[in-house]
């Protein structure tokens, strides 16, 4: 049980006084703290003279309530005066936290800024776009600059380090579709069109979308966050500094990593779904695991395989530019790395989608249905 | 509302393992036998060290020797390899983590760079500490006290509303300060505190350090490279060396010892340098006296 200060009000020599007793320190001091605030009273002096230890809390209330009451401080300890004359000469009134406007004021003020914001952004992307296209054309001009081993780690990391869980991922896919899909063809008969569905939703559509989504969380977010966290740092400051284009070392390896990675993941995923699919046939359909290989060559048209590997590249540039961009835009504090993470992988996935809509109907009217 | 339900409602918001006694004996940091090591790399061997209440200690030693380390060893960022560490006559290593509150209450830690909270305004981070031992604070209490901590540490009082990326490095390290002494604590760990100020502002930055211990009766253990600060303010030099303290006392006695590396730090160039300031600072004060 923790002793609380505490006061009581006594008249002596003819003067209303607040007597306070036990210790006045930070671990004591609340009950006495709210019991001040709601005193209505009104007394000509404050005595510490029972009072234990005391504290800058101790000492900032007693002034406080001295200063309001206009009362005198009597029967203080020397340590009590050093402290008491410490805390009113660092007393301020000044806010702890920024001013904050009206509520309508802030709607409108939270509106003006989002506007300009996304003109700003707007402005910002295609600045961005028009540095990388420079610093492109730069290396072209000075290839001996370019930075093939940042290249090659990339690579590795987007690509080959991708590789298991893109493959799992990938076989489940497989398996769903081949399931499902025969669950549903099996009702009129045509449970051998299976292996269309597979195979032609792998390599035309489910490959290179799921990888495109898989990337973009495990490597767009990757690239947000590593770049922020360097900007954070002043490393692409100090990079600047001594002439080293970031846009040249950090942001296009990165970039091109993930256009040359993502057609071959695409292909991979692609691959191994219809071994899924194959796997589940063999299983549960009695279609026999190399007929369901050997039916794929037929049935799917080789335009599939176009299809999914002209998007592929394509969403692997959306997904860099989203995640290096989002990195690069980065100022301030830590809170602003996760935002820009977040945003990086929302705005990857979500443009991969849409674009992928297009790309639907493109294909369509080019009669590669 | 009446006084006892008032009492019994603080009563049951407060945590019940804060201490509420301050701590009595001689060394409010006893080290003994302290061994420290990274994989292969002994960074402490044998170490043992004590810190007497009231003093500033500063702690000296080359890049490496493992300054940090100690103090992270002392406040249980790091556990020991072996040996026994004491604060408040309390053993830290392997303590109970319930028990924990009542050492964390009493002491204060400004690292290098601040380590500010980054999402939180100055006063809302000396908030912080005040929020998590003693949540039966009225809110009104806990700002005002956040308002006098900024300005004690020597931040203009509008300082308290700004975040930590509105600062510069100076002010930085006077908002940590700000937070480390938020809750009146007996014992401060200051990690380089002057390191990144100017002549000027370190100067500040150990006249206030000097003026907070003598008016709130603080133990000091000060990690250091600046011999302006070791001259100025410190009661005793620890040296780190060798993997442990090869000397601890004034720097009028550790000038007597013939260690090389102490020899070398306090009659170097910059060691005398420091040292006719801080010779100078000593007559000026006996004629003003």
């Amino acid at each position: 049980m923790r002793e609380w200060a505490d006061f009581t009000v006594e008249e002596r020599g003819g003067r209303a006084t607040l007597a306070l007793h036990g210790p006045l320190t930070i671990s004591s001091i609340g009950l006495l703290d709210r019991k001040l605030r709601e005193f209505d009273g009104s007394v000509q002096a404050v005595d510490l003279s029972a009072a234990g230890d005391i504290d800058t809390v101790g000492a900032w209330t007693v002034w406080r309530f001295a200063d309001q009451q206009k009362a005198r401080i009597t029967g203080t300890s020397g340590q009590a005066d050093t402290l008491i004359a410490a805390v009113s000469e660092a007393a301020s009134t000044a806010p702890i936290r920024p001013e904050r406007s009206a509520l309508p004021l802030r709607v409108l003020e939270d509106l003006g800024e989002k506007s300009i914001g996304a003109w700003d952004g707007t402005v910002r992307v295609i600045g961005f776009i028009g540095q990388i296209v420079r610093a492109a054309g730069s290396l072209l001009v000075h290839p001996r600059r370019f930075p093939l081993r940042a290249l090659v780690r990339q690579m590795e990391l987007v690509g080959v380090t991708a590789l298991p869980i893109v493959g799992l991922m990938s076989f489940l896919i497989g398996v769903v579709i081949a399931q499902q899909g025969a669950a549903q063809l099996r009702q009129f008969g045509a449970e051998i069109y299976t292996i269309n569905l597979t195979g032609r939703l792998s390599f035309r559509e489910l490959g290179v979308l799921m990888t495109a989504i898989m990337v973009a969380g495990r490597s767009g977010s990757a690239f947000a966050a590593q770049l922020g966290t360097m900007k954070l740092t002043e490393e692409i400051d100090a990079m600047r500094t001594i002439g080293v284009s970031p846009m040249e070392v950090l942001v296009l390896p990165r970039i091109m990593a993930a256009v040359i990675m993502m057609p071959l993941l695409g292909f991979f995923a692609a691959a191994i779904a219809v071994v899924g699919g194959a796997v589940i046939a063999d299983l549960t359909l009695g279609i026999p695991f190399l007929t369901f290989l050997l039916r794929i060559q037929e049935v799917v048209p080789l335009h599939d395989l176009w299809v999914g590997l002209i998007k592929a590249p394509v969403f692997g540039l959306i997904l860099a530019l989203a995640g290096c961009y989002q990195g690069m835009q980065v100022e301030g504090n830590s809170e602003e790395v996760g935002l820009r993470t977040t945003k990086a992988v929302v705005q990857a996935i979500f443009s991969v989608i849409v674009l992928d809509a297009f790309f639907a109907v493109f294909f369509d009217q080019l009669g590669w249905g | 509302m009446a006084s006892e339900d008032l009492e019994q409602e603080i009563a049951h918001e407060a945590r019940d393992d804060v201490s509420e006694q301050a701590f009595e004996g001689e060394f409010p940091i006893c080290i003994e036998g302290l061994r420290n090591s990274f994989g292969e790399q002994v960074i402490h061997e044998n170490l043992s060290l004590k810190v007497k209440k009231g003093e500033i200690l500063g702690v000296v030693g080359g890049s490496g020797t493992g300054k940090s380390v100690l103090m992270r060893s002392i406040i249980g960022l790091q556990t020991p390899d072996e040996g026994t560490i004491e604060v408040f006559g309390k053993n830290i290593i392997g303590s109970e983590p319930d028990e924990e509150g009542a050492v964390r209450s009493r002491w204060g830690v400004l690292f290098q760079g601040g380590a500010l909270f980054s999402t939180l305004t100055v006063a809302e981070n000396v908030e912080v500490p005040l929020k998590q031992f003693y949540p039966e604070l009225d809110p009104e209490l806990r700002h005002e006290i956040a308002r006098f901590k900024v300005v004690m540490s020597g931040l203009p009082g509008d300082a308290a509303a700004k975040y930590p990326s509105e600062l510069s490095g100076g002010m930085r390290k006077r908002a940590g300060l700000a937070r480390a002494l938020a809750l009146d604590p007996e014992l401060l760990f200051l990690d380089e505190p002057t390191a990144g100020l100017d002549p000027i502002g370190a100067a500040n930055f150990d006249s206030l350090t000097r003026e907070l211990t003598d008016t709130l009766g603080l133990t000091v253990f000060l990690i250091t490279h600046d011999l302006d600060t070791l001259y100025s303010i410190c009661d005793r030099v620890a040296v780190l060396a060798d993997k442990q303290v090869i000397a601890v006392g004034p720097i009028a006695d550790l000038l007597k010892a013939d260690h090389p590396w102490i020899k070398e730090y306090f009659l170097g160039p910059r060691g005398r340098a420091a040292q006719n300031l801080g010779h100078g600072m000593d007559k000026q004060g006996v004629s003003k006296a």
